[in-house]
């Protein structure tokens, strides 16, 4: 998985920052159509695919930072949205990171990675509930 | 990491639905895993039964529990275990999955068209789905040609998955219940418009989704449909009866109509108590599903673990760090929890990941922070003339990957992602 995306052609690169738990910047030059886990992946940054990009889990959660870059995706589906119900952190502008494939409207984006380290509460113990 | 089965992969190849495969994609990072010359697996061995807990300790720094859940819960009513027709949901998962222990199972999906699964979470709809289902889209999947067969023998028509509270309190998900309501010439009963909150569009996102997904409803018409279902609210079993005919097989539940309390009677956490209305719904066939628990492993005391009977959990420090319960809460070196058994048994892949990197930055912390751990360093280095003095038969991942070969293999010749070998003899015999 790692490292095998198509390098951008000259003048063809798109920007894409992912920002870290850590609030550290990484940003990348991709091409078009490329989605965020697998640039993500690619460029080892901590972010899981347990599904391997198939849309059935929420490992990829990614916050899109602005409202602006968020209207300019296409909308998520049902089955993106079904997921990202279960997602944590969820926000009004969560998307799964391989469902966002990289297009010119898309230049710049920056993507938050929500913290995985929820503190567990006594609740998590009844069982009873989902999260 | 040692495993009494001689395959790896717990619940995501036993508990994972068959047409979940993208789900069972997680399998491709635990083979990453796997192949860390760090690790390694010691399948087809029972810790606690073929070898106890306490001769692991002397030869470990750390151990961590992360065995799941392998019992279900129980209804407490009387005849739940006697009458023919009334199945564990858990059981016949593992059944339909190839799960060795369940392949006597044998479910008669033959004595009429109704079933009622009690409960509503997500392995509810998993059994519903799979009865549901036209066995031909299964075919393909891996699921086990015994289950197949006997599915294709079915006359189930019509499903009820009920539950003690309302859909507001429900814990199946969205994407499993839209599945249901997706399948073809698969009608759903309309849910009592009464039971939703009256102003839906200002829930939260997850829960206004899931009321708008259930009040549409399916696009199937009841007059066109081939089977049907139905969520059932507000009803508590009390009663399995026995057929006059035939003493020993059901014939129908007793419910309990129930209803909600509190102030706010759409809230998630809204409990519920019976009233004395009952209903009666004839069915020769019934699950339970509602909740797995796990157990404790033989000879944890003597490691000084005391495991929670009533929550069904190892008492941790909510970051997986096993306590003590008698000795107020210290820590006990070197011992751990992760998974089900930590939290107990709800969520889905990613809050069991989640709950893994938790505990495995409690372990890293530790270490870095030089708290105690046990003594032992040689591992199954040290245990494997005793497992061998004891005549056990260890698998190894390289020999896991034949047995994985050889089901592929098994698979590809009916057009299936792979056929399972449903009995550990079985298994074992492709390493001979």
């Amino acid at each position: 998985m790692h490292g095998h995306l198509t390098p951008p052609k000259p003048d063809e690169e798109l920007n894409v920052t992912f920002i870290d738990k850590e609030g550290e910047e990484h940003n990348f030059q991709v091409a078009q159509g490329d989605n965020l886990l697998d640039i993500a992946q690619s460029e080892e940054l901590e972010m899981e695919g347990a599904c391997g990009g198939s849309c059935a889990c929420s490992t990829c959660h990614v916050i899109v930072e602005s409202d602006d870059m968020f209207e300019k995706m296409d909308e998520p589906d049902d089955d993106e949205n079904d997921m990202l119900d279960l997602a944590f952190g969820l926000t009004e502008t969560s998307r799964l990171g391989c469902q966002v494939k990289m297009s010119k409207a898309l230049d710049g984006l920056r993507v938050k990675l929500p913290s995985m380290t929820r503190n567990l509460q006594a609740s998590d113990f009844s069982g009873a509930k989902k999260s | 990491m040692y495993e009494c089965l001689p395959v790896p992969f717990g619940l995501v190849r036993f508990g994972v639905a068959p047409d979940h495969p993208d789900v069972k994609n997680c399998q491709d990072k635990f083979e990453q895993v796997a192949s860390s010359p760090r690790f390694n697996f010691i399948g087809n061995i029972a810790i606690g039964k073929d070898l106890p807990l306490a001769n692991l300790r002397p030869h470990y720094n750390a151990i961590t529990f992360a065995y799941g859940a392998t019992k279900d819960r129980k209804l407490g009513i009387s005849s739940e275990d006697r009458l023919k027709g009334i199945y564990s949901a858990r059981d016949f998962v593992g059944w339909y999955n190839g799960l060795p222990e369940h392949q006597a199972l044998a479910p008669d999906l033959e004595l009429g068209e109704e079933a009622v699964i009690i409960g509503q979470g997500n392995v509810a709809l998993d059994v519903a789905r799979t009865l549901l289902s036209h066995v031909d889209g299964l075919r393909k999947t891996d699921m086990t040609d015994q289950a197949l067969n006997t599915l294709s023998k079915s006359r189930v028509k019509r499903v009820r998955v009920i539950g003690r509270r309302g859909p507001m309190q429900a814990s199946f998900t969205i994407k499993e219940v839209r599945e249901l309501l997706n399948l073809p010439s698969v009608s759903f009963e309309p849910i009592d418009p009464a039971l939703f909150p009256p102003n839906a569009t200002k829930l939260p996102r997850t829960p206004k989704r899931l009321t708008q997904l259930l009040v549409k409803g399916s696009s199937t018409p009841a007059l066109q449909a081939r089977k049907s279902w139905s969520l059932d609210f507000f009803l508590s079993p009390t009663s399995f009866n026995a057929s006059n005919a035939t003493p020993c097989t059901l014939s129908s539940l007793t419910f309990l109509r129930n209803e909600v309390k509190g102030p706010d009677i759409f809230a998630s956490s809204a409990t519920v108590s019976p009233t004395t209305s009952e209903i009666l719904y004839p069915t020769s066939l019934a699950f339970r599903s509602i909740g797995y628990k796990s157990e404790a492993i033989e000879g944890m005391k003597d490691l000084g673990i005391d495991f929670d009977e009533r929550r069904g959990i190892i008492p941790n420090d909510l970051h997986g760090r096993i306590t003590s319960l008698s000795e107020d809460g210290t820590g006990i070196p070197g011992l751990y929890c992760s998974g089900w058994v930590k939290r107990g048994p709800a969520g889905v892949i990613a809050n069991t990941m989640e709950d893994a990197f938790d505990t495995a930055e409690s372990i890293a912390k530790d270490w870095e922070n030089k708290e105690p751990f046990m003594a032992g360093t040689n591992g199954w280095d040290a245990l494997q003339e005793d497992a061998a003095t004891k005549n056990l038969r260890p698998v190894s991942w390289d020999n896991w990957k034949r047995i994985d070969v050889a089901e592929k293999k098994r698979g590809k010749a009916k057009g299936k992602e792979r056929e399972k070998f449903t009995s550990i003899p079985d298994m074992l015999a492709v390493l001979d």
